[in-house]
């Protein structure tokens, strides 16, 4: 693998070049040491494919998603206008992203607001490219694998996307095997809604721990993700169980990257 | 004699559908009215795909199919509802001219439906025996929840028992009718096919061997007995959660066409938050700084989440489908629901007594929703996606976590946190923005 460096939108424009798209890393690709992992694939996948990719880096912020989830439209709606102020300075068309709630935000709240893009998720983006032959996956290095796909609700339910990271996990040449809950009937990690950043309410469980029990009855050795929320809290599920050993949580994009041997 | 004895049970039979009819449009009345309290909202756009929603959901019960066993049940029920309401159809012109079995001229075709009506009713029946079973001997987990103890379990329990009795009465008034039509009574003539009464009932009829008189009064008994029955039932639909047999088509046709996962966008902050960025903006002429943010009354919902409350079944399968709530917290979709339609009932009495104006009684929707239940979504969609009849609790909780924060600045203080994160850091952890790209300083750790 060649080494190449990731170029921001500024660096660009300064080098008087556009961007074919435009990867918006958001606040976990960022800067959770799990997560950055799986932005490293995807950055890697699509210098892989030839894209002319580039970045916000420092000028990027958060989406608003978790605010607006919890409630501070004002908090939501100030972020959103300024991400959409520098997306048209830069005069961003299309845009790709790893995490389903910046996915979600951008696709279908940004509009309103006067922000109009053509907005991917990565394991979109990865199926197309892997259709169109721009990478292609060869020998088996998931051969044999057990491989389950944990439906992000912000893919799945909320934005009906269930079928390209099945798609890409059918490439590998695993075995796709579901959780007893899943696609629409998915269980959710218990991230989203802003539950990520403050504690549970009194309960018999912790809904990742109950989402875990589904992935431990899969008997899966691959956990598939699409999400770096749904990542932690998978990961903590299977360290509750002690299943380290026997059970690892990646993400499509990372899956790929190692089987195309990035 | 029995002239007059025929002109007073028609003059009878007229009167009470007028009054049952007059009372069941006044409830209706009053339902609309308290829907209409709710906040406007256009809904009026792309009637094409609505129709298509409302026929594939509602009449086609497509999402009902997800738990096939429940779903098979019910359709016999609502084949059951709908279909028999033809002989009802018939009843009401026998009742109403003194006629017997009025569309027996239609002849083959007649005797295969009532044929046909016997069998469903037999299915309604047997599927509301199943139906008793399931919540009150299988004592299936959804229809256990605390938000059912009380009315909505009596509730329950009442329509399942009347619509038992109701098609026990058909039953019985076919198997009365058909032996009087052996017995070659000038009354009853020969009409009609009777697939399940003939075994079920007859031989019993038969057994005692009963006179014409006592047929007849047997017959007539449960002729009144299933018409004042459907009075009943109709009257009864309006406090009850099975006024859904009405509201499913309509809420069915206003359902949310966009992406599940697009929470509204709140116009009232956009011109505010214009305002903040950009101090030399203007505001347009006549703008009116908005008075209040999110959802403290139902009033302050729209009108369709005011319809969603109306039309819930409390099926249940919003909240066995709620991960907060499989993991034994105390957030229920479903008591949302039907706490949205207590609250507004109570909002609608208030109405009727103090004429026509709502006089403040010290509560609101937060008085029936507690915050510990508002900050437990997981804004997951899958109380949405498990509706059989699309509606939407998950827009509520929102609405509520709105007025939490933007009016009484009472969010959780870890929620706070985080809003103050992404306020100074761009984030919802407090890491430096000028350390986003950090990543890419080496592409292979």
């Amino acid at each position: 693998m060649s080494e190449f460096r990731v170029r921001t939108m500024a660096d660009m424009m300064a080098a008087g070049e556009q961007a074919d798209i435009l990867f918006w890393v958001g606040c976990a690709g960022s800067f959770d040491e799990r997560a950055q992992k799986i932005t490293k694939a995807v950055a890697k996948i699509l210098h892989a494919a030839g894209l002319k990719f580039a970045i916000l880096g420092t000028e990027e912020s958060c989406t608003g998603d978790p605010a607006k989830r919890a409630g501070n439209e004002f908090l939501f709606q100030m972020l959103a206008m300024q991400n959409i102020a520098t997306l048209q300075a830069y005069e961003v068309k299309k845009i790709v992203t790893a995490c389903p709630h910046c996915f979600n935000t951008l696709k279908n709240e940004y509009p309103e607001l006067g922000g109009n893009f053509e907005v991917l998720h990565h394991t979109t983006l990865i199926n197309q490219l892997l259709q169109e032959g721009k990478i292609s996956i060869q020998g088996g290095a998931f051969k044999g694998q057990r491989i389950t796909y944990h439906d992000s609700c912000y893919l799945g339910r909320s934005n009906n996307i269930y079928e390209a990271p099945r798609d890409i996990i059918l490439k590998l040449d695993a075995a796709l095997v579901e959780m007893k809950r899943s696609k629409a009937n998915g269980l959710c990690c218990g991230a989203g809604g802003a539950q990520m950043f403050k504690e549970a309410e009194t309960g018999k469980k912790e809904v990742n721990i109950e989402r875990a029990d589904d992935m431990m009855e899969s008997n899966a050795n691959i956990v598939a993700a699409a999400c770096p929320f749904c990542m932690t809290m998978l990961r903590d599920g299977v360290k509750h169980h002690n299943k380290e050993q026997d059970m690892e949580v990646k993400d499509i994009a990372e899956l790929v990257a190692n089987a195309i041997d990035l | 004699m029995q002239e007059e004895k025929n002109m007073l049970a028609q003059f009878l039979f007229l009167a009470l559908s007028g009054v049952a009819t007059y009372f069941f449009a006044k409830n209706l009345g009053k339902i609309r009215r308290n829907i209409l309290l709710g906040r406007d909202v256009d809904l009026s756009d792309n009637k094409a795909l609505r129709w298509k929603t409302m026929l594939k959901v509602a009449f086609g019960q497509t999402k009902m199919a997800a738990r096939p066993v429940p779903f098979i049940l019910h359709f016999i029920v609502y084949a059951g509802f709908i279909l028999i309401n033809i002989e009802v159809l018939e009843i009401l012109i026998d009742g109403i001219f003194g006629t017997h079995r009025a569309l027996s001229f239609l002849g083959s075709i007649y005797n295969m439906a009532i044929g046909f009506f016997e069998i469903l009713a037999f299915g309604v029946l047997l599927a509301c025996v199943v139906f008793l079973a399931r919540r009150y001997v299988l004592k299936l987990a959804r229809f256990q929840s605390p938000e059912l103890k009380g009315f909505a379990n009596q509730d329950a329990a009442t329509i399942l028992f009347v619509e038992i009795i109701l098609m026990a009465a058909l039953l019985k008034m076919n198997a009365a009718d058909q032996i009087l039509q052996a017995h070659g009574n000038e009354h009853y003539l020969k009409a009609g096919s009777f697939p399940i009464s003939s075994w079920l009932i007859v031989p019993i009829f038969e057994g005692l061997n009963l006179s014409d008189a006592t047929l007849i009064l047997i017959e007539r008994t449960a002729w009144w007995f299933h018409i004042i029955g459907i009075f009943i039932f109709m009257n009864y639909l309006p406090f009850s959660k099975h006024f859904h047999v009405i509201l499913a088509f309509p809420n069915t046709y206003y359902s949310n066409l966009k992406a599940k996962g697009e929470l509204n966008n709140m116009a009232s902050v956009t011109q505010e938050v214009k305002l903040m960025l950009d101090p030399s903006a203007t505001t347009p002429e006549g703008y009116q700084a908005p008075t209040s943010f999110g959802v403290k009354e139902v009033t302050d919902l729209t009108w369709k989440n005011l319809m969603d409350a109306y039309s819930c079944t409390e099926c249940g399968r919003c909240t066995s489908s709620c991960p907060q709530n499989q993991t034994g917290k105390l957030l229920s979709p479903r008591k949302i629901m039907m706490d949205t339609r207590d609250r507004l009932e109570e909002v609608g009495k208030n109405i009727d007594a103090n004429g026509g104006t709502f006089v403040p009684d010290n509560k609101n929707l937060h008085s029936y929703i507690s915050e510990e239940e508002l900050w437990a979504c997981n804004t997951c969609n899958a109380c949405v996606e498990a509706c059989p009849i699309n509606i939407n609790p998950m827009e509520i909780i929102v609405e509520m976590r709105r007025y939490k924060v933007m009016e009484e600045s009472a969010a959780p203080s870890s929620i706070n946190n985080m809003f103050s994160n992404m306020e100074n850091n761009q984030a919802p952890w407090q890491f430096s923005p000028m350390d986003r790209a950090n990543w890419t300083q080496d592409l292979n750790s």
